[in-house]
């Protein structure tokens, strides 16, 4: 690779949030997942009206309280404290998983550890052997969400390629991810394959090519 | 008169056998019954079947095991279903050594088969989990032209379950997102026992403020339990 003369500076985790935050419309209900997407809520203006969902039971989740106006008896799904907005509401968990499972939800974003060229979901498991296995709701909202993004590095910490030709960690779901928000791009999964909808300044398709094993296609 | 109060822990515990299958309520420490599960582990039952969202955290070295973990510890839990088993929990090790089974399952899906078990639906199809690990060994069928996957309900012998408020009837209030699994789980459960941090007079609940009607409701101690704690 002849990379050496070019110069681009990766997003990181607030920039990758901030990116998604600014292609959701209000009106729109919507899931953060644990990890970089719960941070999107923080680049949601206040003025623009984003209805969030909480798997563990709340639509019209606030921000993080003030420190000295803390509710230990309200938490998000990462079992931090949060707040409520006004017009929010509480509901047990089988209508807060009907409300995902339902297709209510406009929008789901959700960490990633493998995205595949047609869409496939890694994003629980790095083996099939492991005893550990922290499914949490993961494989509700990729398929029961009107549209799933997922945000994660473009690659490895060891530089391997997370956007594959096949996913090779167990999959959250089949063919469910509509767009990849990442710390170098913006793709979206069409039928034809990903299409790059957006590079970080100073990054080349090629470069960008070099770290993805998927075959990507001009946008 | 009904009266479902009970006055001591060993009269809310009484009778829970051997080999039951236990649901209990919670999502973090918001909503869970922690002094039904220390009553559950003096009481003595084992063999248990454990149904939880979560199955315990990371176990650092040196801390004594609570919870859940406690009972895993203790060899009195002959298999965990859930949402989240974690690496270097517990249970995980339990489960890692051969000790118990675990059964972990999409959050969406163990909430369905807990509220179709309280419905009377014996079984269902859903999309969640077609073609991933999660449908290995079940029947799959296609509806509109997607692969679902056949979950059985999940009724439980015992419910554990946590209210803000509770009359006599039974009849449960809850407080902000302290609902969680607790109004399926009351529903679900064959013998539902509750823990509630305030008791009121039968009609101070008003009816609209009631989530979970008296109905599915057995036991009620009064247990002043204080806010739910960060987790460590």
């Amino acid at each position: 690779m002849s990379e050496t003369r070019e110069s681009f500076t990766p997003l990181g985790r607030a920039g990758m949030a901030a990116r998604v935050a600014q292609d959701i419309p209000a009106g729109w209900y919507v899931n953060l997942g644990i990890g970089i997407p719960t941070l999107v809520a923080d680049h949601v203006p206040p003025e623009r009206e984003v209805v969030l969902h909480s798997e563990n039971g709340i639509l019209g989740m606030g921000p993080a309280p003030e420190p000295h106006r803390e509710n230990p008896w309200l938490i998000n799904a990462s079992t931090q404290r949060v707040t409520m907005r006004a017009g929010g509401s509480y509901v047990d968990h089988a209508s807060s998983f009907a409300i995902v499972r339902g297709g209510h939800l406009d929008l789901c974003v959700l960490g990633g550890f493998q995205v595949a060229e047609n869409g496939d979901l890694a994003n629980w498991a790095q083996s099939t052997s492991g005893v550990g296995r922290q499914i949490g709701g993961a494989m509700d909202l990729a398929i029961g969400a009107q549209r799933v993004w997922v945000v994660m590095e473009h690659v490895t910490k060891d530089g391997r390629p997370r956007i594959l030709k096949r996913c090779t960690y167990p999959l959250t779901a089949a063919r469910c991810v509509s767009r990849i928000y990442t710390n170098l791009a913006v793709l979206d999964v069409t039928p034809a394959g990903l299409a790059v909808v957006g590079l970080v300044p100073g990054l080349s398709f090629e470069a960008l090519q070099a770290r993805t094993e998927a075959r990507l296609q001009r946008g | 008169m009904i009266d479902k109060f009970v006055r001591s822990m060993a009269e809310a515990m009484n009778g829970i056998r051997d080999g039951s299958t236990v649901l209990m309520a919670g999502f973090g420490e918001v909503g869970a019954p922690h002094a039904l599960l220390e009553g559950l582990i003096e009481q003595g039952a084992t063999d248990l079947t454990i149904v939880v969202n979560s199955a315990g955290r990371v176990q650092k070295a040196g801390e004594p095991a609570q919870g859940i973990a406690r009972l895993v510890e203790l060899g009195r839990v002959r298999k965990v279903i859930t949402s989240f088993l974690r690496s270097q929990s517990l249970a995980a090790d339990a489960v890692g050594a051969g000790r118990m089974e675990a059964e972990v399952v999409p959050q969406g899906t163990l909430a369905e088969r807990i509220r179709a078990a309280g419905a009377g639906v014996p079984a269902f199809f859903t999309p969640t989990g077609a073609g991933t690990l999660v449908a290995e060994g079940k029947e799959v069928r296609d509806y509109g032209g997607r692969p679902c996957v056949l979950e059985l309900a999940l009724p439980g012998d015992v419910a554990l379950v946590e209210s803000w408020a509770a009359d006599r009837w039974g009849n449960l209030a809850y407080k902000d997102s302290g609902q969680n699994f607790n109004p399926i789980m009351a529903m679900a459960g064959q013998l539902t026992i509750v823990q509630t941090h305030h008791v009121c007079d039968l009609g101070q609940l008003s009816a609209k403020d009631i989530v979970t009607p008296g109905i599915f409701v057995d036991r009620v101690l009064h247990v002043a339990a204080g806010d739910p704690k960060l987790p460590r």
